[in-house]
């Protein structure tokens, strides 16, 4: 009842009532415009504004993204997802290259991508296999003991995942010609990813896969007797979300150069969470909506909170305040905020 | 979801009396397994282990240390996922600032300590001011959101965070150790031989005192818990509530008094474990996801809103954790996951948990 009252607003109707024209123009509209904006974006800002700010945010987007479809579509709010971009990241440091040759094997990158999203796409079906067979709330009991299990073994492990230290220098590859490890083609590489995780999502959340899983979400045990397997549902929606998380793990250490417990640790699950219920459980854009405000806080907040005098260090307590302050006030995130404020402006017809 | 989760739980209670006698009877293999394994971990803690095993298993002193630490740490972790676990049973969200109040309540008990130089009065002021911070909590932000489950998480998410950053700027970063009052110093002999000297003299285990104090002191809690549950008439409406709090409410009790109560005892408890933390180890800054985790696996593996399942949970995941670190250091937390991964494979309730 409840978990379906965040998470049930992309509802089977919606999908249908959103095909008339106006609304897919004005849908369409914004996100061409986003689109083109973020095209040439890099032509009129700073390397470290598109790379540092928006490059970082499309990253989280995508792995927000993960949780967004697992939420969203499935209704388990998975704290793992962190974790399975953790354990690709590591993936690539191990299998690719890095610092420490003692660890790494070097191989090249189409041999050690592959490998790595194919070991972060096990761990993730593994996580869902796991927490699939209890329901509602305990997912995210199971997942962030899980997400916090991996932390503690980066942390404790030096062999495979050198300790505290973790991984640094791990190039993006040269491939086709070009230094992936530069801003220019890195941003782009990940605004491509960005925009077809998006679309392959809207594509999903429409195709009878898609169907499927939302129906599981609404009603488990009538899917179950009409014929459909709950749980099968459930691990292949772990296993795609984990294929998302992945590619954004990945993308997320060659961007900043280095993996380390932190970066997958407790705190950055619980942050990732942040950001999908901030931006919204009830559209994919609501992930990248969540990222962006994210990334702008954690950048500018800590100047800000010193400019109007107050300790800079408390950005965490503002963070956490403005996470209270949606799940408060607007359970459907920003984007729910959006498409009230819209109803509102377009008159009463629409209004619930 | 509401009636996933409440409605099938009171279906079908055994009586309590021969609920064992009747689990040995419908599964008599993993009875045997139970007991086979209980008599080994009997004869490796008393008995004094012969040359030959000591070359294998390194000596029978570290193993004893592993055991007494895990059980004592254990003791900790059942403190702590107690009252997680009756929080979790009865008002059915899951309760991310519970670290937070550890820490908190840690905190608290090291100023009351410092200030008036009573251990004991630490314990006082933890368990008041973290009952007072549940209390608040419960009444001013949960009560308002009945029933949603989610949200009500997220909330304590959002509140964990907040408290943690808060606590780091009032107490700092660094770590704080809180003193062992002088009556509880030093070690105790023990009854169990670690070693034979070659002139035939059995040498006695020492342990620290303070450590065997609190293990006894958490099984007290635990039984006076037990007893409160089963024979006081609020136990009563408790575990009603936890079978079905909405048949309790419907019967006229006020179930939001009910829950306050609760919450404020389980917090309460949770602050007592941060001095006890404070004391075993030290508190600082990223122990209340530390002993959040801790608290999420024992119950998990334990069973959630069983309380036997806590004790039992702790118990193993305290015990799985020190000899983890004793044997194999660098996978340490990997045992605690596998132990984790099997119960939810096999028992996905918990070992103690009921559907």
């Amino acid at each position: 009842m409840t978990l379906a009252q965040i998470t049930a607003s992309p509802s089977l109707g919606e999908v249908q009532r959103s095909s008339t024209l106006s609304r897919w123009v004005s849908q369409h509209a914004a996100i061409l415009l986003l689109g083109l904006v973020l095209l040439i974006l890099p032509a009129v800002a700073s390397d470290f504004i598109f790379v540092q700010v928006f490059g970082w945010a499309m990253i989280l987007g995508i792995i927000a993204l993960s949780l967004m479809f697992l939420g969203g579509y499935g209704g388990m709010v998975s704290l793992a997802q962190m974790t399975v971009a953790g354990v690709a990241g590591y993936m690539v440091a191990v299998f690719g290259a890095s610092s420490l040759p003692y660890v790494s094997l070097f191989w090249p990158w189409w041999v050690a991508v592959p490998i790595a999203i194919a070991i972060a796409v096990a761990f993730g079906a593994l996580t869902g296999a796991l927490s699939a067979r209890t329901e509602g709330i305990y997912t995210i009991m199971i997942t962030l003991a899980i997400a916090a299990a991996f932390f503690y073994l980066t942390l404790q492990n030096w062999p495979i995942f050198n300790g505290f230290a973790g991984f640094t220098t791990i190039p993006a590859p040269i491939a086709f010609g070009i230094n992936w490890k530069h801003p220019l083609p890195l941003y782009y590489l990940i605004l491509f990813f960005a925009a077809l995780s998006y679309v392959v999502v809207l594509y999903i959340s429409r195709a009878p896969f898609g169907l499927a899983l939302q129906g599981v979400r609404d009603n488990p045990r009538r899917m179950e007797a009409i014929g459909y397997n709950v749980t099968a549902h459930r691990v292949a929606a772990y296993a795609f979300a984990a294929l998302l998380a992945a590619i954004g793990g990945i993308l997320m250490v060659w961007l900043n150069n280095q993996i380390s417990p932190g970066s997958t640790g407790i705190d950055a699950s619980i942050d990732l969470l942040i950001i999908a219920v901030v931006g919204g459980l009830g559209h994919p854009i609501g992930a990248f909506v969540g990222a962006i405000i994210y990334v702008i806080l954690r950048t500018f907040a800590l100047d800000s909170l010193v400019a109007i005098g107050l300790d800079g260090r408390r950005f965490q307590t503002l963070i956490g305040l403005c996470f209270l302050a949606i799940v408060l006030f607007s359970p459907d995130g920003v984007i729910g905020l959006w498409r009230r404020w819209v109803a509102r402006t377009r008159g009463g017809r629409s209004a619930s | 979801m509401a009636t996933a989760f409440g409605g099938e739980n009171g279906a079908r209670v055994p009586a309590r009396g021969d609920a064992l006698g009747r689990w040995v009877g419908h599964h008599p293999i993993a009875a045997l397994a139970v007991a086979v394994a209980i008599i080994v971990v009997l004869w490796l803690v008393l008995a004094p282990w012969p040359t030959g095993f000591e070359d294998v298993f390194g000596r029978k002193r570290l193993f004893i240390n592993a055991i007494f630490n895990g059980v004592t740490l254990g003791a900790l972790y059942f403190l702590v996922a107690t009252g997680f676990t009756l929080i979790f049973g009865l008002m059915r969200y899951v309760n991310l600032a519970h670290g937070s109040l550890y820490l908190f309540g840690g905190y608290m008990g090291y100023e009351a300590g410092e200030w008036t130089g009573s251990w004991l009065f630490g314990f006082v002021i933890a368990f008041i001011s973290c009952a007072i911070v549940g209390m608040a909590m419960q009444f001013f932000i949960f009560r308002r959101m009945e029933g949603q489950d989610l949200r009500q998480t997220l909330v304590t998410l959002g509140l964990s965070i907040v408290f943690s950053d808060l606590m780091v700027w009032v107490w700092g970063g660094n770590a704080i150790q809180i003193d062992t009052p002088d009556y509880l110093m030093g070690p105790t002999p023990t009854p169990i031989v670690v070693a034979v000297k070659s002139s035939g003299e059995a040498v006695f285990l020492q342990y620290p005192r303070v450590r065997l104090v609190i293990f006894v002191a958490a099984v007290v809690i635990g039984i006076g818990m037990w007893l409160a549950l089963h024979r006081t008439r609020i136990g009563v409406m408790i575990r009603a509530g936890v079978d079905d709090r909405d048949m309790l409410s419907v019967l006229g009790y006020r179930v939001q008094l009910l829950f306050i109560l609760v919450f404020a005892f389980g917090a309460g408890l949770a602050g007592i474990a941060g001095i006890v933390g404070g004391t075993f180890q030290s508190i600082s800054l990223g122990e209340d996801s530390h002993f959040l985790l801790a608290s999420l696996q024992v119950v998990i593996v334990g069973g959630m809103g069983s309380i036997p399942g806590a004790a039992l949970g702790a118990i193993i995941i305290g015990c799985a954790e020190q000899l983890g670190q004793t044997y194999f250091q660098n996978y340490a937390t990997v045992l605690t996951f596998v132990i984790m991964v099997i119960v939810l494979a096999l028992r996905p309730q918990g070992l103690l948990g009921r559907r």
